[in-house]
């Protein structure tokens, strides 16, 4: 097995890599490029001067949108300071703070530091010395995250991505919250050497995170519906290419024929790949779905590395300076090549998945678990575990009395989890304010040697898978 | 079978899960000439298990049956013999994906204790990362050990035998992830810091009180680590049923009682008894944990 035995990437930022920005607890992910404008928070700057600083690093953004690295700051001792006890004296009339809004505008447009402009706050606040310690402590973090942008270039990981997009993009991801995420990994069992199949419609994240912990070792099969597979997010992580080779992908579309033996590489498309799912489409709704997929993909990539379009529009206007002809040509060359390097992928993929001992199955996607799980479930070995992620809970219920019904799966559970987060400090301790109120739901199992009785006729199977479900369902309501 | 690797047949010497079904399981050794008893009757261990599949069903001796399965941290940590508190899948979870963990990832961990997180580590850093557990209790550290041979994974594990609030991790600048799950986590925090790679990493405390919480949140901001955040997650298991409601008789007439109210819910599953609305439900388990522990997550840079 090809190994990635190569050493971790140096811990320094390169031109080119995969980053994501953090300012507070929010990210953004971008590639670095030279003279390439990032747009975060609100503020505008190039990350020219992030090169070859370790990740980690924190900048502070200046005039002209430099950024520089900042120093860690002794936070300023608040010494014996002048602090109020409570709140009896203290009178909201608006007049409170002494500079004006213009007197601020005219702070920032000098170019003043953050830290500058909260001091001067501060000493014009009347009131503040009358605030508790603790308001004092909360008014001065609150100033300083408005005026302070202190900007941490951090590595990307499947932590800081799935939280970015939970944040920033829910409905890319299907509303899967990243503690969710995290239940699917372990419960699916996912490490390196395993054989994997990937169901997903979440931008590519979640097949970004399996990539992420099998490392390089072993295959994974991506089973995608439309044209091609989403990758987006994947593409965030800045994985070595050497994890690409032993990923693979498959047309949902295709699963039936592929089941039903009556798969060939024929079938594949000689039309340029958008129009696959048109071709082959049963209806109007088909097509719906395609574009609404394809404007998907454009938006996240637009979302989650912006302002790559004057890059793109460069390249476009290299090309168009070739001569007509010649660039057409070249280009239905290149789709030619590029048609049948998919067409062996998807021959390799179609022979990874017949030999049916696939070692797990992950299913996150928009489309009704039940007919992926029915199908999708034939591809895995025996005693391997598989889950399911849907947004909603009815869903699942429907396909735990459907696997049920068929058989072949033992231990399902339909699971759930919260996720609540503390502020933790000296005197003021509590759960945040605000927590996720619903993050999706999982189902998940274990596949079992399914009874071989074919020839004896399907009723009598469906009877003996039948049996200990209803024996199960009993004992269940006998211990409530 | 191993920990870290699936393989297809039973072999001599495989730790195997007998599912019995309605969730109860056990582990067994494989053992040729073994025999295993369960409330089905007798398994004979050379004739029923070596060299059948993972998964297969095993009909025992009074007819009754059971599925063997392949072992997994996850089934594992639902079967281990307990030496001490553990933790359970769902802070796990939650664990492995916020240190980061990932093949090759270097791991320190306090305590060993049962090795139910350790088992989960190992699974997850595998085949080329380690390992680095500390257990001051001699006969659990001595007692994971034998388990981590038994489930070929001491290729991937040092286990030591000292106190890790006074001597550390005995590893420094090495690690790409700490966790500390003892009773005193801000007196190992200094430890932690030493045993992480210069360049920076990840750490994690699991405590049960928020005053343990407090403490070490403050050790670690003297000891400069950032991104403090302090998380607890809590797993809600539904069972699905179908349920019956009574429509309550306002005193229509029988054919109109029949005709309106279960129509629509009861469609598809089968006709309820009359005058009974159905409809499938995930319901809440009665009891369900409420807590376990909290969770404080730190970077060091």
């Amino acid at each position: 097995m090809a190994g990635p035995a190569e050493r971790p990437p140096p811990h320094r930022v390169r031109d080119g890599d995969f980053v994501v920005l953090r300012r507070q607890d929010v990210f953004k992910a971008v590639q670095v490029q030279r003279r390439k404008k990032v747009i975060f928070e609100k503020q505008w700057f190039y990350l020219d001067n992030v090169i070859g600083h370790s990740y980690g690093t924190t900048f502070e953004v200046s005039s002209g949108g430099s950024l520089l690295p900042k120093k860690k700051v002794e936070e300023t001792s608040t010494e014996t300071k002048e602090a109020g006890t409570d709140n009896r004296n203290i009178i909201d009339d608006g007049k409170s703070q002494k500079l004006t809004q213009d007197d601020i505008k005219a702070l920032k447009d000098k170019g003043i530091k953050g830290e500058e402009i909260v001091q001067q706050l501060i000493e014009n606040s009347t009131t503040f010395r009358d605030k508790t310690e603790f308001a004092q402590d909360k008014y001065i973090k609150k100033k300083k995250k408005k005026y302070e942008a202190i900007i941490t270039v951090v590595k990307p990981s499947t932590r800081i991505l799935s939280i970015m997009y939970y944040a920033r993009e829910p409905g890319k991801i299907n509303h899967l919250r990243y503690d969710t995420l995290a239940q699917m990994l372990t419960l699916g069992n996912i490490r390196a050497g395993n054989k994997m199949i990937v169901v997903e419609t979440c931008a590519g994240l979640v097949l970004g995170a399996v990539m992420e912990r099998m490392g390089g070792f072993g295959s994974i099969i991506q089973m995608y519906p439309g044209g091609g597979p989403v990758r987006a997010a994947t593409a965030c992580f800045g994985f070595p290419e050497s994890f690409f080779n032993s990923l693979y992908e498959f047309p949902l579309s295709k699963v039936d024929s592929l089941l039903a033996g009556t798969f060939s590489s024929e079938t594949l498309p000689s039309e340029p790949k958008d129009s696959v799912s048109v071709e082959e489409s049963n209806g109007a709704l088909d097509e719906k779905q395609t574009s609404l997929q394809e404007a998907e993909e454009e938006s996240i990539a637009e979302v989650v590395v912006d302002s790559n379009d004057a890059e793109d529009q460069e390249t476009m206007e290299v090309g168009t300076e070739d001569p007509e002809y010649k660039d057409s040509k070249d280009k239905t060359q290149e789709k030619q090549r590029k048609q049948e390097e998919q067409r062996k992928r998807e021959i390799e993929a179609s022979a990874l998945l017949n030999e049916k001992n696939a070692d797990g199955l992950i299913v996150a996607s928009r489309f009704h678990p039940t007919p992926l799980l029915l199908s999708l479930l034939e591809f895995v070995a025996p005693s391997r575990p598989f889950v399911v992620y849907c947004q909603y809970k009815e869903p699942l219920l429907e396909c735990y009395t459907k696997l049920r019904e068929k058989g072949g799966v033992i231990n399902l559970k339909v699971s759930e989890t919260w996720l609540r987060s503390y502020q933790v400090l000296p005197d003021r301790s509590h759960p945040k304010l605000i927590m996720s109120g619903g993050g999706g739901y999982l189902l998940s199992g274990i596949t079992v040697v399914t009874d071989n009785l074919k020839a004896d006729g399907s009723t009598l199977e469906s009877q003996k898978t039948e049996e200990p479900s209803s024996k199960k369902r009993r004992v269940q309501e006998t211990q409530c | 079978m191993s920990f870290v690797e699936y393989e297809d047949l039973i072999k001599d010497g495989d730790t195997a899960i007998v599912f019995l079904g309605h969730g109860s399981m056990f582990p067994v050794r494989v053992q040729a000439g073994g025999q295993t008893q369960t409330k089905y009757g007798v398994i004979r261990h050379s004739a029923d298990l070596i060299g059948k599949r993972f998964g297969a069903k095993v009909t025992c001796s009074k007819g009754g049956w059971v599925y063997v399965l392949h072992p997994t941290p996850e089934l594992w940590t639902v079967n281990l013999p307990h030496r001490t508190q553990i933790l359970y899948s769902t802070d796990i979870s939650l664990i492995t994906m916020m240190l980061e963990l990932k093949p090759g990832s270097v791991v320190c961990e306090s305590g060993t204790g049962s090795g139910s997180l350790s088992h989960a580590l190992l699974r997850t850093i595998a085949p080329t990362g380690h390992l680095y557990t500390v257990e001051f209790h001699q006969q659990r550290a001595e007692k994971a050990m034998e388990e981590f041979r038994a489930h070929k994974v001491d290729h991937l594990v040092t286990v030591r035998n000292q106190d890790v609030c006074k001597n550390g991790f005995g590893v420094t600048h090495a690690a790409d992830a700490v966790f500390l799950d003892i009773p005193s986590p801000w007196e190992a925090v200094g430890h932690a810091n030493a045993a992480l790679r210069a360049e920076g990493g990840r750490l994690c405390s699991f405590s049960p009180c928020i005053e343990q919480v407090q403490r070490t949140c403050r050790a670690l901001a003297e000891h400069g680590f950032t991104e403090v955040h302090t998380l607890e997650i809590l797993l809600q298991a539904y069972n699905v049923r179908t349920v019956n409601l009574p429509v309550p008789d306002l005193g229509k007439g029988a054919a109109a009682d029949a005709a309106d109210a279960p129509s629509d819910a009861a469609a598809d599953s089968g006709p309820p008894p009359p005058g009974v609305a159905q409809f499938k439900s995930g319901v809440p388990l009665r009891e369900m944990v409420g807590h376990t522990g909290y969770l404080t997550f730190a970077t060091k840079n």
